[in-house]
């Protein structure tokens, strides 16, 4: 190789790599990011089942039901306008409590449940997720009427 | 009066620090040798001056000084004495002090110690350290004075995060900021030989211990990172591809790359220019993680100090540093000159292969840590990007690298002989292939990265010993050993991953006393829940004992944690590691039956993700040390020789 090529050779192969590396990037990105919803978001445009979404709300007052078998919990999300029903089955996290701001990873099934994944809570009292800082905090705490399924 | 002196010491700091830029760029610009002179002892004041500042704050701390805000908004009276001296750190105004101090020090230690730099390029480094360091006095003394009083004060603070409070996050944060603070170091030095235009071997041989010393706080501190969160979060994962993960991740990765191509440029005089730009990004990927965790910009798990006033002056000073640094290393890179060349089946092809590899793994890191504040700031969708998309793509990345890995420290320097290659990875290969040729008809259900990733693992452990094959073991240098031993941690750590992500055994059930929960071949006899209570937390504690399939007993205890201080709760897994994998235990809530929800985990070889960390960290250990001692004995060669002349 002579000398003069070396160098275009790596700066070529190094540019050649971070074109590759963007356009990686861009395709993984368009199915794997997971797009963040409110109740909501979901009552006007509503994913496709199966799609994985985050959802984001309070846990409507009262809503909160342990089913028989001790380890799945169904609740209702809302954000002052909508409602969305959630499943999760696995230990709630720590300050998961009525009337909290809760951001959920999973996705819809075909009856319109939303079927959680993962569960985040506020960690601390002065941890707010921030996708539900624009969301009114105390508008879950007067609500008390339940979605009928 | 502690607080106000301490205060004192930090502005005095300051006046240094700006002193030694100025001496170091007037000395530059008039070529004044009697300036050069006087850098080195401002240098050592001024890391004196900052760490008596940092001292004084940890004093307060531990002795609850509740006039002072910071001690009254992150510490309490009771706590643990551990918990007190790690929350000087555990905040936001006490962890830029730790920082800027470790600046200062590192910068005391090069006035100190620094012998075989030339002079010039020294005192440039050192005005290019002042400079940093100038950015964090301000935003200290501007917007985060850890030294503010309060008033009127209050009987009791309100206590440190109780995730935090945690012997081995005490230490966490310190020693990620070593290894920022190190790629500092390195950064600097890259700007001093910019500005002088002594890009060479000297140059690389000075910065590289630096290089090295950050990589092994920063793989230290993602090993110490990972374990935290796998326990301390009790969600049975190790690596969750939260943003500020990443922004640990990201700075190895470029200190990674950089450490590989460093060695090309001290032994071979090779990659000049392309080191330069490693330097420049591994700094960037330091501050934009410093950015990402402080300012609370990305929504994360770990996030605990939001404040986008303090987010906007970190971006501020990243902007003028990468800015400063792109443009000079644009202006210059025309005056670097070519180092010596290689072919590309060679050691140093083999390590342009690792630092392509690295940086694209890097530019995918980046680009999905930043993604959704991207797509945020342009079209106000909220988004976020997860494991899915990490993994996929910069999995395959992975392995390609790994493979190169086990690949390269068998090629020559310079040229080889593409046969000779094939003779000498035979038996390396061989073994993936029967490691796959087993995993594939003894397994079922192994997705195929971890397939590969197990395979490739059995190879690289074989691999790894290769440099040391038919040689005289005591006359191999220490730092052969070292890139051995860190080589094969990478292999070990590898098995930990693919067994933890292929084998896992998961069990969630809610239990009454007296049950058993029964998990591979563990069987969990559930006893009782007792009240439990600590220095400053009460808990609920589960009971139980787990037998082993060989008849073995374990007692475990899994707790529910209380903080009075803060009102919030934690719950501790109990953690049971035997030498083929760890028994995971959460405890959860319990219901109006009597029944407590209980997640059980078994992770075949888990532990050898950390263990794989901790070769890491050794390996480059050992090659620091072997580098330091040899540059140590040249130089009194060196200066034997002179005296004999």
């Amino acid at each position: 190789m002579k000398a003069k090529h070396q160098r275009l050779t790596l700066v070529l192969l190094a540019l050649v790599a971070l074109i590759g590396a963007g356009l990686l990037a861009a395709y993984a990105l368009q199915d794997q990011a997971s797009y963040f919803y409110t109740p909501s978001d979901i009552a006007d445009r509503k994913p496709e089942a199966g799609q994985a979404i985050r959802l984001g709300g309070m846990v409507e007052n009262g809503s909160i039901q342990r089913s028989a078998d001790g380890v799945t919990v169904q609740f209702i999300v809302q954000d002052g306008t909508a409602q969305q029903l959630v499943t999760y089955t696995g230990i709630t996290p720590d300050l998961f409590v009525e009337g909290s701001g809760v951001v959920a990873d999973g996705r819809l099934d075909g009856n319109g449940m939303f079927v959680a994944e993962t569960l985040l809570a506020k960690h601390d009292e002065n941890y707010i997720p921030r996708e539900l800082e624009s969301i009114d905090m105390t508008a879950g705490k007067h609500k008390t009427e339940t979605l009928v399924q | 009066m502690i607080a106000e002196t301490g205060l004192i010491a930090l502005w005095l700091a300051a006046a240094l620090a700006l002193l030694q830029f100025a001496l170091g760029a007037i000395g530059l610009r008039a070529e004044r040798e009697d300036y050069f002179a006087a850098i080195r002892p401002v240098a050592v004041a001024q890391g004196v001056f900052v760490s008596l500042s940092f001292l004084l704050l940890i004093w307060l701390f531990l002795r609850s000084d509740m006039s002072v805000r910071l001690v009254v908004m992150n510490s309490a009276s009771v706590k643990p004495l551990l918990y007190k001296f790690a929350g000087t750190w555990g905040n936001h105004e006490g962890s830029m002090l730790l920082w800027v101090t470790v600046m200062g020090l590192a910068g005391a230690f090069i006035a100190l110690f620094e012998r075989s730099l030339k002079k010039a390029t020294l005192v440039a480094t050192l005005a290019a350290q002042a400079f940093i360091s100038l950015g964090f006095y301000a935003f200290l003394l501007i917007s985060s004075n850890p030294f503010e009083r309060m008033f009127p004060i209050p009987a009791d603070g309100q206590g440190l995060n109780p995730l935090l409070q945690d012997p081995g996050l005490a230490f966490h944060p310190p020693t990620l900021y070593f290894g920022y603070v190190g790629l500092s170091v390195a950064f600097s030095f890259a700007v001093g030989a910019m500005i002088t235009r002594d890009v060479g071997a000297a140059f690389a041989k000075a910065m590289r211990p630096w290089v090295l010393g950050a990589w092994i706080f920063l793989t230290l501190g993602i090993t110490a990172g990972s374990y935290w969160a796998y326990y301390e979060l009790g969600w049975g994962g190790w690596w969750f591809w939260d943003p500020v993960e990443n922004a640990s991740l990201m700075p190895w990765l470029a200190a990674t790359a950089l450490l590989h191509s460093v060695t090309v440029l001290a032994t071979r005089d090779g990659l000049r220019a392309w080191t330069l730009m490693l330097a420049v990004v591994a700094f960037s990927m330091s501050m934009i993680g410093t950015f990402l965790v402080r300012s609370g910009i990305l929504t994360s798990v770990h996030a605990f100090a939001v404040d986008p006033e303090r987010g906007s002056f970190i971006l501020a000073l990243l902007a003028i540093y990468i800015g400063g640094a792109m443009a000079l290393f644009a202006l210059r890179v025309g005056t670097v000159k070519e180092g010596s060349r290689f072919e590309l089946i060679s050691r140093e092809g083999a390590l342009v292969a690792n630092n392509l590899l690295l940086s694209v793994i890097l530019a995918l890191v980046f680009i999905g840590t930043l993604y959704p504040l991207l797509v945020e700031a342009v079209t106000g969708e909220k988004l976020s990007v997860g494991p899915p998309y990490f993994n996929l793509a910069t999995g395959p990345l992975a392995l390609m690298l790994v493979a190169v890995m086990a690949a390269g420290p068998l090629l020559r320097w310079r040229r080889d002989n593409p046969k000779a290659l094939v003779n000498r990875i035979s038996i390396p290969v061989l073994v993936v292939a029967a490691a796959l040729f087993a995993l594939v008809s003894l397994t079922t259900g192994m997705s195929v990265l971890a397939l590969l990733g197990l395979a490739l693992a059995a190879g690289v452990a074989v691999a790894s010993f290769a440099p040391l094959w038919k040689r005289n073991l005591r006359r191999t240098p220490l730092h052969t050993y070292g890139m051995v031993l860190a080589h094969f941690g990478i292999a070990v750590a590898l098995v930990g991953m693919a067994c933890e992500s292929s084998f896992t055994e998961e069990n969630l059930v809610a239990a009454k006393p007296g049950d058993e929960i029964v998990i591979n071949q563990w069987k969990l006899e559930f006893e009782a829940i007792e009240p439990v209570a600590g220095p400053n937390w009460t808990a609920l504690e589960g009971r139980m004992t787990a037998q082993y399939g060989d008849g073995t007993l374990h007692e475990i205890k899994p707790q529910n944690r209380m903080f009075a201080a803060a009102q919030t709760q934690t719950s501790e897994a109990a953690l049971l590691t035997r030498w083929n994998g760890q028994l995971y235990v959460v405890l959860g809530d319990g219901d109006s039956e009597g029944r407590w929800q209980v997640r059980v985990w078994w992770k075949p070889f888990v532990p050898l993700i950390w263990y794989g960390g901790i070769l890491v960290a050794l390996g480059g250990l050992l090659a620091m040390i072997g580098r330091l001692r040899r540059g140590y004995k040249q130089r009194k060669q060196r200066e034997y020789a002179e005296a004999m002349l």
